[in-house]
């Protein structure tokens, strides 16, 4: 994928190209504002990320101008600043996600992945499938194979999001924006505890396992080891 | 409801007070002009009772009793107001006109009143009247009077109208009171009004002025200077917040992501990434002790950057037991929610629910397996209660205060993970919602209440 990355830092710019281009991406990078909105609007860009504190053209306003020009390329915000407010801020001026530093590498790149996606959405699914697990969303019934599964309202939320994600990483702090709605870090690990359960119901007792914990990153439902 | 709270109002009572020295002044300037007025016209009354006598007198002594007859049917033809009889031993009437000796009241100083009958037009009328009696030799006896009808009609005037001019007045000076006070009270209200709002966290605002050069105008000048300065100094501290977070964040940024970076170039399951792996689990625990900690001051400072909204207590509360109860049941602890409805507050979500993430978490940590935590929101008469109560050990009642400082650590848990910033980030949520944090003992175990008050 081609990737814009705005970070006027040298040694974080360094470490994310880096990082990216390791991942298999294409990678372009500018070290301030005005060189970055030159390149966002001159080529096309599967997603950018761009740090909120720029010179000469701060990143809210740069993804703000590339708004303006029709530039819809998914805009990934990093951050010293961790306000739900400013997390907000950068979501008004047309971003898409939102991360703050320091952060785990690994968070970056599943991150990228989900808006990537999004970017390319599929028809509005009323089924999700992986492997023989099945989830209908109009009756809000899972199953694997001939068995029906009971979940209660917030497992079904935190599989379906693990199922539309399929495939891909997804960390504990996705989790928590996403399925709970949450902006902060609980100290224990919360979500490991409610993961264990959603496996204890899908996964035990069958042949294959789906749910899959990705050490140091999240977790990951795929049909293949 | 402008209605009562007018009478409350110091521009009111003010009002109240000038309206009554006002009322008094005037009734007791009426009343004494009255009074002397009355005293005059009764003395002029007297005067003329009396001349009239003394010049009867002087003619009876001077002519007789002949000679008072001519002189008393001269009188009476020409009089008007005065008013004569002589009677003589056997009562019959000998000169004068009035038809017959009238009965008397005494009426002070000698003199004597009575009514009597006067034609005046077509009508006859009953007139008071007042005068002087002489008894004189031989049993004849001399009625002197004057007829004081209009004196007493005067009087009367005065008495009457007098209490409804009072009443009126007293009337239109609490109306104009009102309107007065109304007039102030509004201006008070700007000023208190937009205060509110500044308090409630925009900063932004300035009182209204209306360029009248008067004291209320001087204050809101006053004001709106002091609001200036303050905004300034958040403004200067928010970039300093801001600016300090961007500076130990980028170095702790660059140090996880080098750290990280190693476990690339190393096999994934040997002793060396273990090392690294737990190096960066390291940084991550200083990264949260900053956020935490950076969190805290925020709070503390009450920097407007935290937008409030009204939002239902209750379902933050039941959305964080949900959360944890998994891990509750793990360890083997009851994790409870109390039933309740909607309770609302003025507050910040997400402070919110990571204030009380905490407490539950606290709760679940220290209470041994086979015990309970309850979770409960109540509504207050100045807002709310929102309460997380376990079956642990509790805290002994004189550390309750030190545990809400940062990195406090009691004896008895120093070895569990934590880093004893939980408590002081609900104590400073707590703050900055208006809100206090309570500790009590549960018996057994701890009560942590946030306490919400003076919620507008």
């Amino acid at each position: 994928m081609r990737m814009l990355v705005v970070e006027d830092d040298v040694e974080a710019q360094r470490y994310l190209v880096n990082g990216l281009r390791e991942a298999g991406h294409v990678v372009d990078d500018a070290g301030d504002g005005e060189i970055g909105l030159t390149l966002a609007l001159s080529r096309p860009y599967d997603v950018a990320v761009i740090d909120r504190m720029l010179p000469k053209l701060d990143g809210l306003q740069l993804v703000q101008e590339m708004r303006e020009h029709g530039n819809a390329t998914p805009v990934l915000f990093l951050s010293a600043l961790s306000e739900v407010d400013d997390r907000v801020k950068g979501l008004k001026a047309g971003g898409d996600d939102y991360l703050t530093k320091p952060y785990a590498f690994v968070e970056l790149l599943a991150r990228i992945d989900a808006l990537m996606r999004r970017r390319h959405p599929s028809a509005v699914k009323t089924r999700l499938q992986v492997g023989d697990l099945e989830l209908d969303l109009l009756t809000r019934a899972a199953r694997r194979g001939a068995t029906s599964i009971e979940l209660q309202p917030r497992e079904f939320r935190l599989l379906e999001y693990l199922m539309r994600h399929a495939g891909q990483v997804v960390t504990r702090t996705m989790l928590l924006e996403s399925v709970w709605e949450y902006h902060f870090d609980p100290q224990t690990n919360v979500i490991d505890v409610h993961i264990s359960r959603l496996r204890a119901k899908i996964d035990k007792g069958f042949d294959v396992p789906l749910l899959h914990t990705v050490r140091g990153a999240g977790y990951m439902i795929r049909a293949k080891a | 409801m402008i209605g009562f709270r007018l009478f409350r109002t110091l521009a009111f009572r003010i009002a109240l007070a000038y309206l009554g020295i006002f009322a008094i002044s005037t009734s007791a300037l009426v009343a004494f002009t009255y009074w002397n007025s009355k005293r005059a016209l009764d003395a002029e009354t007297d005067q003329t009772i009396d001349a009239e006598m003394a010049g009867l007198t002087e003619q009876y002594e001077r002519l007789g009793l002949g000679g008072l007859v001519d002189v008393l049917n001269g009188r009476s033809i020409h009089s008007n107001q005065s008013l004569y009889i002589l009677i003589g031993p056997r009562g019959h009437e000998l000169a004068g006109n009035l038809d017959a000796w009238p009965q008397t009241t005494k009426a002070g100083g000698g003199y004597v009143q009575f009514d009597y009958e006067r034609r005046v037009g077509p009508n006859l009328e009953r007139h008071p009247a007042r005068g002087l009696t002489l008894k004189l030799m031989g049993g004849f006896q001399l009625l002197v009077a004057r007829d004081v009808h209009e004196r007493y009609e005067t009087e009367r005037l005065f008495t009457t109208t007098l209490p409804w001019s009072v009443a009126l007045m007293l009337l239109l000076g609490l109306i104009g009171g009102a309107v007065m006070s109304r007039n102030l009270i509004n201006r008070l209200d700007t000023i208190n009004n937009t205060s509110r709002e500044i308090m409630a966290g925009d900063l932004s605002r300035r009182v209204p002025r209306n360029r009248s050069g008067d004291e209320f105008d001087a204050l809101a000048q006053n004001l709106n200077q002091m609001l200036d300065r303050i905004e300034r100094l958040m403004k200067g501290m928010r970039e300093v917040t801001d600016s300090v977070a961007h500076d130990l964040r980028t170095p702790l940024n660059r140090l996880r992501n080098r750290i990280e970076g190693t476990l690339k170039h190393l096999p994934p399951d040997g002793a060396e990434a273990a090392q690294i792996e737990a190096a960066v689990a390291e940084t991550d625990r200083l990264i949260a002790t900053f956020n935490a900690l950076l969190l805290i001051a925020e709070a503390e400072a009450g920097v407007a950057g935290n937008a409030m909204s009204r939002l239902d207590l209750s379902a933050i509360a039941r959305d964080i037991w949900e959360l944890y109860a998994p891990v509750a049941e793990e360890k083997g602890v009851a994790l409870e929610i109390a039933p309740g409805g909607v309770v609302e507050v003025d507050g910040n979500g997400n402070l919110l629910s990571q204030a009380l993430a905490n407490l539950v978490d606290n709760a679940i940590k220290y209470t041994p397996s086979g015990g309970s935590v309850t979770i409960a929101v109540s509504p207050t008469p100045q807002g709310a209660v929102l309460s997380v109560s376990d079956t642990g050990p509790g805290i002994p009642e004189e550390d309750r205060a030190r545990v809400v400082e940062r990195f406090v650590r009691l004896e008895a848990s120093r070895n569990s993970p934590g880093t004893g910033l939980g408590l002081s980030l609900v104590a400073a949520v707590a703050q900055l919602h208006n809100a206090r944090l309570e500790l009590s003992d549960n018996a057994p175990g701890l009560k942590a209440e946030i306490v919400f008050g003076r919620t507008n």
